[in-house]
């Protein structure tokens, strides 16, 4: 087991723990860099992979460092989308610009939610966020002079500073680009009193408040940078599909993108990307296997029926809740110790400890 | 005036339905502080399963709307006995991703046993109508009504007056006491479910003549929600009450209101409530203790 001595306060404040760590993430980068390479028929499920990324620190700053659960995180991926969308077919702006404006625009959005959001706690939160999703979804659907309504809105590739991001490798490398950015930015904002002030709002609102931090202010923030993250992604999401249309943006998007945080582990960026590998690769993966499933009693054709991905989905999301509630990250950790404390590996390190109903209601 | 008054109709049947899901979630919800997120595919299995009694193997309408409630009560009661158990106590979020992948399973389930086309269900009320004045009263709709009626009589004796219903009272207001007087807690909360996935399913059988059965049936959940948090999640009563006000501001929106309004309603009305009253209509007010 590794252990870290501190010597300088200057290491208090590195991004990796030690040369070690920072190594293998450069080791991993390159990997990525060369992946298109090696892979070349799923870089644009690759590039899939790097989108939700984003989506999944969004909401990771939200769900799994803030505590407010929202399930309405499509509509911002939508808003983002159609207005990017808007801004560079309808308005001709430059990419760059419409991207940025798009990521304002979202965070404005998002603020405008945040506010009554303050009042609520818990799971009024999260109806309510639905709520929003639903009623946007069916904006998109009227608005037919910017949205283009049910019929659709074709989405030409990028094209950046008059470089053309036309090709697959082109585009993956800038949805590599923006996910790096958007993980450096996040994390050096966890690091800052500002994350600080987050975490504390999710472990207990009342002991936060009474320690001075402004609750309406925090949450707020928390709201506006989730939604400008979700913004950029669905900016880059617009591209990625080439046509967007109303139903894209429904619950069940939503619900997907909550799936990925929780499976990737609440509480960690690391958990963000790793479930997001996860819905983005799992589908892909779900396709390959079906062809090679054998025909033991009519189970081929059962893998077949539309209906059996949705449900498949949902029974991972359940066993997950129960059997692993700290998600992917939470077992690799588990599994990272072990190893390293390879013969006296306690198991009840991580028993989870009786808990009973703590109740919300005043009695 | 003969069409405000088949409007509120129409909008009292609806609205029925609404309360009947919203009671589901504020039974459960009083009881165990969980949010059940798949009441609405209770609902859509509650209908499936009567119409696969009445159609495929032929049974009485009657008959298969018992046996319908009876499976998805026993059904709702097996899930909280192996799988709901297991997360009281941690945080409100498992339990809401929890019943979203349940009511995914569910979905998907159906559409496999079932498929994935539209059915309707034969009923003895279905397409006839009596015309009152100049309301067309559609007997789907005065079914919904009298049912809901009949249920919620049922549900309030049986809570009021029945040992079992007493006992269900007292374990969701102070799980600890009743415990220590002697209530099988685990049991009664298994009943809840029970009840909760009957109302759910008599809900379905009740709605499926009006708007067909498929497996997105499920989504009307959703409005349901608006109606508990209208009538403030945790009042019996309310649920109902803000059903059917959500019910009426639905058919009201649909007809005077622009395209596209009828759809949004309910969750407009949602967002209002819980930016302005957040405890609903008849919730208390209260403070969350440290």
């Amino acid at each position: 087991m590794r252990f870290v001595f501190k010597t300088s306060y200057a290491q208090d404040q590195t991004m990796f723990r030690d040369g070690v760590q920072r190594n293998w993430y450069i080791a991993l980068f390159v990997g990525l860099l060369l992946l298109p390479r090696v892979l070349p028929d799923y870089t644009v499920d690759l590039s899939l992979v790097f989108i939700y990324g984003l989506c999944g620190i969004s909401l990771m700053v939200l769900a799994g460092y803030t505590g407010l659960v929202s399930l309405g995180h499509a509509a911002f991926l939508g808003i983002g989308a159609y207005a990017h969308v808007y801004f560079v077919h309808d308005l001709h702006l430059p990419w760059i610009v419409s991207v940025a404006l798009a990521c304002v625009i979202t965070a404005a959005v998002g603020v405008l939610v945040g506010l009554p959001a303050l009042r609520m706690t818990g799971v009024y939160l999260t109806i309510a966020t639905l709520a929003f999703a639903l009623i946007i979804q069916e904006v998109f659907a009227r608005w037919e002079h910017v949205t283009g309504g049910l019929k659709g809105k074709p989405v030409d590739k990028p094209v950046l500073f008059g470089v053309s991001f036309a090709n697959d490798v082109a585009f993956y490398m800038l949805c590599l680009a923006f996910l790096i950015g958007g993980l450096w930015l996040t994390l050096n904002i966890l690091r800052a009193p500002t994350g600080r002030a987050w975490v504390a709002i999710r472990d207990s609102e009342i002991a936060a408040q009474s320690l001075g931090v402004n609750l309406a202010v925090y949450k707020t923030m928390a709201f506006g940078y989730s939604a400008a993250l979700m913004g950029v992604a669905g900016a880059l999401f617009a591209h990625k599909v080439g046509f967007l249309a109303p139903d894209i943006f429904s619950v069940l998007l939503s619900i997907q993108l909550l799936l990925m945080v929780v499976v990737g582990g609440l509480g960690s960026l690391h958990g963000a990307v790793y479930g997001a590998v996860f819905v983005a690769i799992l589908p892909v993966i779900i396709s390959q296997a079906r062809d090679a499933v054998p025909a033991w009693g009519g189970l081929d054709r059962f893998v077949k029926q539309p209906g059996f991905e949705p449900g498949l989905f949902g029974l991972i999301l359940v066993l997950f809740i129960l059997f692993e509630p700290l998600g992917i990250y939470g077992r690799w950790t588990k599994i990272k110790l072990y190893f390293a404390m390879f013969p006296l590996y306690k198991r009840a390190t991580f028993r989870r400890q009786k808990t009973y109903m703590r109740s919300e209601r005043l009695r | 005036m003969d069409t405000i008054l088949q409007l509120v109709l129409n909008g009292l049947a609806v609205g029925c339905i609404y309360g009947l899901v919203a009671l589901g979630f504020v039974l459960i919800y009083k009881a165990t502080e969980l949010v059940n997120f798949a009441q609405g595919d209770l609902l859509m299995l509650g209908a499936f399963t009567c119409y696969m009694f009445v159609v495929w193997y032929g049974l009485a309408y009657w008959a298969a709307f018992a046996l319908a409630i009876a499976i998805v009560a026993l059904f709702g009661a097996a899930l909280d006995a192996t799988v709901l158990r297991r997360v009281i106590g941690q945080p409100q979020f498992a339990v809401v991703m929890l019943t979203i992948g349940l009511g995914a399973i569910f979905r998907s389930f159906a559409s496999i046993t079932w498929g994935s086309e539209i059915y309707t269900l034969p009923t003895p009320f279905s397409a006839r109508a009596t015309r009152l004045g100049g309301v067309t009263v559609s007997h789907e709709y005065v079914s919904i009504i009298v049912g809901t009626i009949v249920l919620c009589g049922a549900l309030y004796a049986f809570f009021r007056y029945t040992k079992f219903g007493v006992a269900m009272q007292a374990a969701s207001q102070n799980q600890l006491a009743a415990y220590y007087m002697g209530i099988p807690v685990k049991r009664m909360f298994s009943l809840i479910w029970a009840i909760s996935a009957g109302v759910a399913a008599i809900a379905g059988v009740l709605l499926a003549p009006v708007s067909l059965i498929d497996i997105n049936l499920g989504f009307i959940g959703l409005k349901a929600f608006a109606a508990a948090v209208l009538g403030g999640f945790g009042s019996i009563p309310g649920a109902l009450v803000g059903g059917v006000t959500i019910g009426l501001i639905e058919l009201f929106a649909g007809a005077y209101l622009p395209h596209g309004f009828k759809d949004v309603a309910a969750y407009v009305v949602l967002l209002l409530v819980l930016a302005v009253r957040p405890q609903g209509m008849f919730g208390a007010v209260g403070r969350k203790r440290v």
